[in-house]
């Protein structure tokens, strides 16, 4: 009896199962049994299996850790610092707003978020581009033009980056400040402390659980943006702009080494878990 | 859920570029032609051209169909994208436009079917030039594709800037130093026009290797790139270094055209259409095919240009004979090896590939004729002011080292030269990059080692 109440609950779950079987694990399977052959697109009669080849190879090739330093540059500088931060002052600053100023800001930045990330890469494309919005703006104001997506590409992708994802967190954050007790503030006000005390010793404690979850959804986000920085450098000039997602999407389908391409996806997995452990041991010592 | 989400973002990436699976195989009555569509938008000559080879093929076979499957991309991404409609039954099609560059590399992934069957029947492979046969043979000795046409490259300048800057308009350059010194004459006498224009970096893909780097490198020696004798490549070459330093040269010195633009994926379009036709470029680099864009019809039409633009011939480093370089591809029509219905798609390359079809094709697409009877024919010899100086390159034309790792030396290639372009990289640093490289995948010896 006890043995098929499990069975039988399971059952309306099956068909949802199967699917989540077939086109999650499944290509998660595939993906992990390539990274281990040096499965090429094109030029080899047939792939072979080479052990951990493809990972030793990683850790020696200049290209290899090239990615991995800015991918940590691009995720820390415009996840970390940029959407997390400027969600949280938009979202502080917006409770002391006037209404008209809130809706306006909310519909600008949530509409950024909203487009689809290759319509944000080619409209990022053409602000940033020399002869694009930002040097006309810039040459209006008698500053020099500068060529951002030739010069300093990863800051260009990386403001890009920061222009899309803030209206995450700034939602995020809206709905953590709201859920803060207005009594805990007036007591706080009463015993006389001052706005920046407030603020540290009673906003974030309170809010810590959302910086954690919101920190770890914005990094995982970032880790993997491709289309925005594709559609706006390839990753170039040379390599300065290629993170670790751009550096796969090379290796695998323009030089057309499947294998290594996909040993690389799992070692961006590995960054992956790597923030996502560090978020979650931050989450568990402060609580 | 938290666990769930770490995996979201790998798998996403890995299993989107898979996706996109079409159209079960199916129908046996219906031709499935995949080609390159180009990404400028005023530009379909291929279109227009197979639009008539459909009807005229759907009319003699009565009950069959062409289905026409352009992919609108730059010539890197074509090549990913057929390949991965290759890999799978469901997905490959019966009928490929395939670039020679690639062929040996796709032949040796077991993607294209031998042809030689149907050869055998065909009169009018005698027609064919032996030099138009040899790329589209593969290393094991057969014969995939059948050849559409072949190019030839050389420079293209403009004589009206070359009278301002009181340069001959009847130029001869003997030497790298002479291509050289001209672009710096045209820098100090014309202002705002970019004097001389080299495909650069991995933007503009194998046209860099072909049109820029190689018509280098193949003025440096005999073999610089591959040793047929030994069968391996070369690296530590002299003479890649010499041409990187004539690519670092040209933008270290500001001859070329900012290396933003050079990079640029779209800059093959912009020298056709923009550049060249308003004089703000004064030499090119290029192939052939150019005028195909300034014709009454072309994306970018230019009457007149055959009086403003003038050719010559690409020396060689030092004017060594023979004097001149050019360096010949070209594109076949190959045949999937997964494809069901290989009879009727080689039905459709005879239409594609008759007398009639082949000399509209030639003439329209800007070609050098591969069938003599083509190449004989007026209406050839007389279709483009200028196709007899590009067909006389013909006997001094080198072709690319036709092996499977070509395309990852090209892609090595491009990479070396973006790197010494932006200055991320020294003419040394970026050689031994390149050797490097070629040693991870390729079967490599030390230039002049025996």
């Amino acid at each position: 009896m006890n043995g098929r109440r499990p069975v039988l609950r399971w059952l309306p779950l099956a068909p949802a199962t199967v699917l989540m079987l077939l086109f999650l694990a499944g290509p998660v399977v595939w993906c992990v049994l390539l990274a281990f052959t040096d499965t090429r697109l094109t030029g080899q009669s047939s792939a072979s299996w080479v052990g951990l080849a493809n990972f030793r190879h990683a850790f020696v090739d200049a290209g290899f850790r090239n990615a991995v330093v800015l991918t940590v540059v691009f995720t820390a500088g415009s996840s970390i610092v940029g959407q997390n931060a400027l969600g949280f002052a938009l979202a502080a600053l917006m409770r002391r707003a006037s209404r008209p100023v809130r809706t306006l800001t909310g519909t600008v930045v949530v509409a950024a978020w909203v487009l689809p990330e290759i319509v944000a890469g080619f409209l990022l494309y053409t602000f940033f581009h020399r002869r694009g919005t930002l040097n006309a703006i810039l040459s209006q104001l008698h500053l020099p033009p500068q060529n951002w997506l030739f010069t300093l590409p990863l800051l260009a992708v990386s403001l890009a980056n920061v222009w899309r994802g803030t209206a995450f967190s700034m939602l995020v954050y809206s709905a953590a400040l709201a859920e803060i007790p207005r009594d805990v503030h007036e007591a706080a006000l009463v015993d006389g402390a001052t706005g920046l005390r407030r603020f540290w010793h009673i906003t974030l404690p309170l809010l810590r659980r959302s910086i954690g979850t919101n920190l770890m959804l914005n990094t995982l986000q970032t880790l993997s943006v491709f289309g925005l920085i594709w559609a706006m450098t390839r990753g170039g000039p040379a390599a300065r702009s290629q993170t670790l997602p751009v550096f796969m999407y090379d290796q695998a389908f323009l030089k057309s080494l499947i294998g290594y391409g996909t040993a690389v996806a799992l070692l961006l997995l590995v960054v992956g878990a790597v923030f996502s452990g560090v978020y979650l041991r931050l989450l568990r010592e402060e609580g | 859920m938290r666990r769930w989400l770490r995996t979201v973002p790998a798998v996403v990436l890995v299993v989107a570029p898979l996706g996109g699976c079409g159209d079960p195989g199916g129908d046996p009555d219906t031709v499935k032609v995949v080609y390159q569509r180009s990404t400028d938008n005023k530009y379909r000559i291929m279109d227009d051209y197979l639009a008539g080879v459909k009807a005229e093929f759907e009319r003699a076979h009565p009950g069959k169909r062409l289905r026409l499957m352009p992919v609108q991309a730059g010539e890197s991404d074509y090549a990913v994208k057929v390949q991965q409609m290759m890999r799978s039954p469901r997905t490959a099609p019966d009928l490929v436009r395939e670039d020679s560059a690639v062929l040996d590399s796709d032949v040796a992934s077991g993607y294209l079917r031998p042809l030689d069957d149907k050869l055998a029947g065909w009169a009018d492979w005698a027609r064919y030039l032996p030099a138009a046969k040899e790329p589209v043979r593969a290393e094991d000795g057969r014969t995939y594709g059948v050849p559409d046409g072949t190019d030839t490259r050389g420079l293209w300048f403009n004589k009206e800037l070359f009278a301002r800057a009181g340069l001959p308009t009847d130029w001869r350059p003997r030497s790298w130093r002479d291509v050289l010194d001209t672009a710096r004459t045209l820098k100090r006498r014309l202002p705002g026009v970019i004097p001389f224009h080299l495909y650069t970096g991995k933007g503009p893909g194998e046209a860099t290797s072909m049109q820029g780097f190689e018509m280098l490198l193949y003025g440096t020696g005999r073999d610089p790139l591959y040793d047929p004798g030994r069968k391996k490549w070369l690296t530590g070459s002299r003479g890649f270094r010499d041409a990187l330093e004539f690519v670092r040269t040209v933008y270290a010195e500001e001859l070329g055209p900012e290396p933003a633009d050079a990079l640029d994926p779209a800059v093959s379009t912009r020298v056709s259409t923009d550049w060249l036709p308003s004089g703000r470029l004064a030499i090119a680099l290029d192939g052939n095919w150019l005028p195909k864009v300034w014709e009454r019809n072309g994306a970018r039409p230019w009457p007149g240009w055959e009086r403003v633009m003038g050719r010559a011939a690409f020396p060689t480093r030092d004017g060594a004979a023979p004097g001149r370089v050019s360096l010949s591809g070209g594109w076949t029509w190959a045949i999937s090896a997964r494809s069901r219905k290989a009879d009727l798609a080689w039905q459709v390359i005879e239409t594609l590939q008759s007398r009639r079809n082949a000399l509209e094709w030639t003439v329209r697409d800007g070609q050098i004729a591969v069938r003599d009877d083509v190449a004989a024919d007026p209406a050839y010899r007389s279709y483009v002011p200028g196709i007899a100086f590009f067909t006389a390159l013909v006997p001094y034309t080198r072709h690319r080292p036709a092996l499977p790792v070509y395309p990852q030396v090209s892609g090595a290639i491009q990479e070396a030269t973006e790197a010494v372009a932006t200055g991320d990289a020294s003419v040394a640093g970026a050689a031994r990059d390149y050797d490097e490289a070629l040693r991870s995948f390729a079967d490599t010896a030390a230039e002049g080692g025996s």
